[in-house]
């Protein structure tokens, strides 16, 4: 989230869109609904009509994986709408001065650039190259060198934007961003909103009028997304979508605005900025590859030649994102040493690198993701996996296929409070016999698999970091059942006894082992087992001398001399009393207007700023374009409030050369509605879902020709993740499976299931997983609610109890009818809610997003008869 | 001492199921092996097990989805004390309708006279002994400074607990609020069976819901507390008493038959 969970309350209109909260994020409708207790109103934009849209003020229907359309859509409404205001009437709708001097929108871009409408490249933007064997996994690939600004170090802009001057975009700078944006979208008209998405033209423009009013200065709209967007093989161009839309609206870094990614478990926000996954280290460093062969390779590719490049023509003039990036500052060294020091300590320093060529490496071109290791799995690459909070049996994308791929696993770990549907792999239902009660035969499964009981969150303490990156800190309230053990516990025993075992290894493999420092024990509770407040001490950083804290990341050094487990979490400790925030429980609102900041409740990263990107939400003045919600506020040479994003002066007040643009994490200090970085092009376009029922992309206009089964560049998205095995990813066809599944959670079961399906309590409340289809499929398909059905698809298939009911709406997409179907996915075979052929994700395919790889769990094609 | 009571906004309530969960953790009742039944609601009905329920309701035709709750309302003038032989079910002083489990005879009276088919009667496991189940209020918590469980844990404010004048006025207002987009929204509770203790802030008219436009409390029931009962235990009473609860009986069975699952 850039806002966070209570913020949610002072927002004027909150889309909620690949999400449906009030199920899957119950307490976030605390906010939602005092929001609209205040007056805000509620969009909820979903193909089914769900405990969220039973709320909404307006309910918006859309095909499932349709979200760029219809955002596109909106952007064009936008745009059109200032197009025919005056610059004075249009002063008063939009934040225009938000909009040219806190985006790209002025930007002059490379001459040589051509959009996806150019007849010699239908439905692609400039520079597709087709299948890469740099990313071999991915349909294609492109070479983004036409996607330059026009000047690489200062950039030129359109004074017309700047100035607010502009009556036509035909009018402005040919290669103005604003311009290419309006041509970008000029073809998505309510019309084609509808014939694309399946909302009808009157419904979408509701949502238009209503969400668009969010972009009057003083006014904020929010959007809160979930995994309905993320989910995609575009997933990551659907969020690109909403952020042009909020930037368009000037709705980013305001109180009760921002675009709010509900993450799906509790600690999702912590793993990730823990590096949880497999492209970064802790605190967002770049991941080290294979070229780095220094610690001076890696910075400088890391940095990659991202050097500041302030705009000419802005009212600010700088950018801060020295800080993150310049020579003098070496902020990217500091963190990483700082880093190599916590792992390795006294083994690292300046003569070996620090360490650094202990590091794991990943090799460009080879997917470590979810997707990429079972495809490594089914290789017979990787021999051994330990699953940790996960069920991949149940979670997995062609989860049948995850389960079939694990027979290849010499050993298995897993650690869980229950004995879970991947521990049990090994005799799991059999997918291929006509009797849907028999297993697999076991015996050809020559896997070991070790169960280490887990304790659950209650009988540990430590901090978990929410979607609004509060670090809390929680306590063990009981201790764990039986042998089960805190995770920390089980990692600390695992590598001291692989310390033991590697200790007269010489070898250079055994290295990063023997030189690991690992001394986390200390005493009472914690004198077997490692104390999580001596990592959390770790994590935020101290001087190696003596042991004590730093003040914050600014204290970390390039020589050694101090150590941070995590840059971005240095600031939880506070170093004149030793204080861990995360313990703080100051329960008083000290914010201006008492706008719900709670900066003593807790600590936030990054150092404790509630609202990141804030300085977008003050004039160049540094007064609040919302005075009834200000975030923070200059006033007598100071700033009040939130902790400001940088506290240099207010622009108007500074100096030239120190007037500091808001986004500080941009080189070029500004948000970007042009946004050159994503795999697939600079902005979205429509694409269809890996399997969709359409030949034809409605929007770009390129039909659907896939012989191979992998996809088509420009009906589909030219870059999304496809894999390389054989076997896997098996296409479904529409003249086979014509109806589009999605997956989805229901509010009483978590995730895989495991710690809710063996509840007698959640299990009585939704007791199997079930089918959800609209009366006109029903009666086609000659089924009756409560009956039993089986879904399939290319894939595999479920057997499941159909509800029958009006929240599924048919719908006519391009002249053809469409039907969904909705599967929860929380069902396996193991446990006290199970049942054979039951997990949702056995439907879904083993593909992904173009730049996260995260599986298009959310649309796909099955068929549904009645058992 | 005022009157307390809970308010239930059903416009607020996204049928999470917290206060369901929350019931049976703190009344310490256990769940029991349901199966889906075309709906999300579950368990069917309200049991010995279960004390509290949130209704699932898509009117036919429509595309809505609206939530219901299903528990005790604490009337003012209650079918179930009126019956009830051995003073099980009391008026507390705070006004709601409380239950001495250990009075209980488990006659079953309660569970037919009740006009909002509430109570439930089971025998124990192990003893056999029959007893009458419903929502007490949470009086073990209410009366020790906390509010009942189910509103405890409402994320969104559907479920409030207070004074029941307090809740009232504040429930006028929001019907008011509502009523500016939504005609059909309504305050139930004011005034039925001299007033109850559990409000409803309706989004559709209460047979939408599945709640009595005008409850009453059946007149044998009236009959039994006032005039059989100060009598004493004779001969003429018992025979009267066995006619009037054939009569609730019957009305209640023809009743619930009407009403479904």
């Amino acid at each position: 989230m850039t806002n966070h969970w209570i913020d949610i309350r002072n927002s004027d209109c909150i889309m909620i869109i690949g999400s449906n909260a009030a199920e899957n994020h119950p307490i976030s409708f605390k906010w939602v609904t005092a929001a609209q207790e205040r007056g805000g109103k509620l969009i909820s934009v979903d193909p089914r009509f769900t405990r969220t849209s039973s709320k909404a003020d307006i309910y918006a229907p859309m095909r499932s994986g349709t979200d760029i359309t219809f955002i596109g859509g909106m952007i064009r409404y936008i745009l059109n709408d200032m197009q025919s205001l005056s610059p004075a009437e249009r002063a008063q709708k939009y934040n225009m001065d938000y909009v040219a001097n806190y985006t790209n929108a002025a930007f002059i871009i490379n001459d040589g650039f051509e959009g996806w409408k150019d007849l010699a490249h239908p439905g692609l933007f400039v520079g597709f190259n087709g299948k890469n064997s740099e990313v071999p996994g991915n349909l294609g690939s492109y070479d983004k060198s036409k996607w330059k600004y026009s000047n690489a170090s200062t950039p030129a802009t359109d004074a017309a934007v700047v100035n607010d001057t502009w009556t036509q975009f035909s009018g402005l700078n040919a290669n103005c961003v604003l311009r290419k944006l309006w041509e970008n979208y000029e073809v998505f008209t309510p019309e084609k909103v509808e014939e694309v998405t399946g909302c009808p033209v009157e419904k979408f423009l509701e949502v238009c009028e209503e969400y668009a009013a969010s972009g009057a200065p003083g006014k904020a709209g929010t959007i809160m997304y979930a995994m309905g967007t993320t989910q995609h093989t575009y997933g990551t161009q659907n969020i690109r979508g909403y952020a042009i839309m909020q930037l368009l609206l000037g709705n980013i870094g305001v109180a009760g605005g921002g675009i709010n990614a509900l993450r799906g478990t509790s600690n999702v926000q912590g793993s990730t900025d823990m590096c949880l996954l497999s492209h970064i280290l802790p605190g967002y460093l770049s991941m080290v590859n294979h070229k780095d062969q220094s610690l001076a390779d890696y910075i400088s590719r890391a940095r990659g030649g991202k050097y500041p490049t302030a705009p000419t023509g802005l009212h600010g003039d700088t950018s801060a994102s020295w800080w993150w990036l310049s020579d003098e500052a070496q902020n990217y060294k500091k963190y990483l040493v700082s880093l190599l020091k916590a792992w390795y300590m006294d083994n690292a320093n300046e003569a070996n690198d620090f360490g650094f060529n202990w590091l794991p490496k990943v090799t460009s071109g080879h997917d470590y993701t979810h997707i990429g290791t079972f495809e490594s799995i089914a290789d017979g690459i990787i021999k051994g996996m330990m699953v940790w909070g996960q069920n991949p049996a149940v979670g997995g994308p062609d989860s049948e296929g995850e389960r079939h791929s694990m027979d290849n696993l010499e050993w298995l770990m897993v650690a869980d409070l229950f004995e879970t549907e991947t521990a049990a792999f090994w005799k799991r239902p059999d997918p291929e016999s006509a009797d849907e009660t028999s297993r697999v035969d076991s015996s050809k499964i020559k896997t070991e698999v070790f169960l280490l009981p887990a304790a659950c969150s209650y009988e540990k303490q430590g901090s978990i970091s929410n979607s609004g990156r509060w670090a809390q800190w929680r306590y063990k309230a009981v201790d764990p059942i039986g042998e089960a053990k805190a995770d920390l516990a089980i990692i600390d025993e695992l590598m001291l006894k692989l310390k033991e075992k590697y200790a007269d290894d010489n070898s250079i493999q055994a290295e990063p082992i023997n030189n690991l420092y690992w001394d986390y024990r200390t005493s009472g509770e914690y004198a077997h087992e490692a104390d999580p407040n001596v990592v959390a001490k770790e994590i935020h950083g101290y001087n190696v001398a003596d042991g004590s804290l730093v003040k914050n990341f600014v204290s970390l050094q390039t020589d050694g001399s101090t150590c941070c487990g995590n840059w971005l979490y240095s600031g939880m400790f506070d170093n004149s009393d030793g204080r861990n925030k995360a313990k703080d429980r100051n329960p008083v609102d000290t914010s201006l207007n008492q706008i719900g900041l709670y900066s003593g409740w807790t600590w936030c990263w990054p150092i404790n700023r509630r609202i990141i990107y804030n300085r977008a939400s003050v004039d160049f003045d540094g007064q609040p374009f919302d005075s009834e919600h200000p975030v923070i506020q200059r006033s007598n040479g100071a700033w009040l409030g939130d902790v400001p994003d940088g506290g240099w002066a207010a622009i108007n007040e500074a100096g030239f050369g120190s007037k500091y643009l808001p986004f500080i994490m941009h080189p070029e200090g500004v948000a970007h509605i042009w946004g050159p970085g994503r795999a697939e092009g600079p902005f979205p376009v429509a694409y269809e879902p890996w399997e969709s029922p359409l030949e034809e992309n409605l929007v770009t206009g390129v039909v659907n020709s896939d012989a191979a089964g992998k996809g088509t560049p420009g009906f589909n998205n030219p870059c999304c993740y496809v894999g390389n095995l054989e076997g896997w990813n098996k296409k479904g066809t529409p003249d086979e499976y014509p109806y589009i599944g999605m997956t989805y959670r229901v509010a009483e079961h978590w995730q895989a299931g495991q710690m809710t399906r063996n509840h007698p309590w959640l299990a009585e409340l939704q007791p199997e997983v079930f089918a959800e289809i609209g009366p006109d499929l029903a009666a086609d398909k000659g089924i009756d609610n409560g009956d039993k059905v089986k879904i399939s698809t290319a894939r595999g298939f479920v057997n499941a109890v159909a509800i029958v009911t009006n929240r599924m709406q048919r719908m006519t997409i391009g002249g053809k009818t469409v039907d969904h179907v909705g599967v929860p996915w929380h069902w396996g075979f193991m446990g006290r809610s199970s049942a054979f052929h039951s997990s949702g994700n056995i439907l879904t395919p083993h593909v992904g997003d173009a730049n996260t790889t995260i599986p298009e769990y959310k649309t796909f094609l099955c068929d549904i008869t009645k058992v | 001492m005022s009157d307390i009571a809970i308010l239930y906004d059903a416009s607020k309530c996204t049928a999470c199921r917290g206060c369901q969960v929350a019931c049976k953790q703190w009344n310490d009742l256990s769940g029991d092996v349901t199966t889906n039944r075309g709906t999300y609601e579950n368990p069917p009905d309200l049991s010995a097990n279960t004390w509290l329920k949130i209704k699932f309701i898509e009117p036919e035709g429509e595309l809505r989805w609206l939530f219901g709750r299903r528990s005790c309302m604490h009337c003012t003038e209650a079918a179930c004390v009126e019956v009830c032989p051995t003073g099980a079910l009391y008026h507390h002083e705070l006004g709601f309708v409380a239950y001495d489990k250990s009075k209980c005879s488990g006659c079953g009276y309660c569970v037919e006279a009740c006009p909002f088919d509430v109570p439930r009667s089971s025998s124990g496991a192990i003893t056999g002994i029959r007893h009458a189940n419903k929502c007490t209020l949470c009086q073990d918590r209410i009366t020790n400074d906390q509010i009942p469980a189910c509103v405890k844990s409402c994320p969104t404010g559907a479920l409030k607990y207070g004074d029941r004048s307090d809740l009232l006025a504040e429930a006028k207002t929001r019907v008011s609020q509502l009523k500016e987009t939504n005609s059909k929204a309504n305050l139930y509770g004011e005034n039925q069976l001299g007033g109850l203790h559990v409000l409803y802030i309706l989004e559709d008219s209460p047979d939408v819901y599945g709640l009595p436009e005008d409850p009453k409390v059946p007149a044998t029931a009236t009959v039994w507390q006032n005039i059989i009962q100060p009598v004493g235990w004779g001969l003429a009473g018992f025979a009267v008493l066995g006619l009037g609860l054939n009569y609730i009986i019957a009305q209640r069975k023809i009743k619930m038959k009407s009403e479904g699952e």
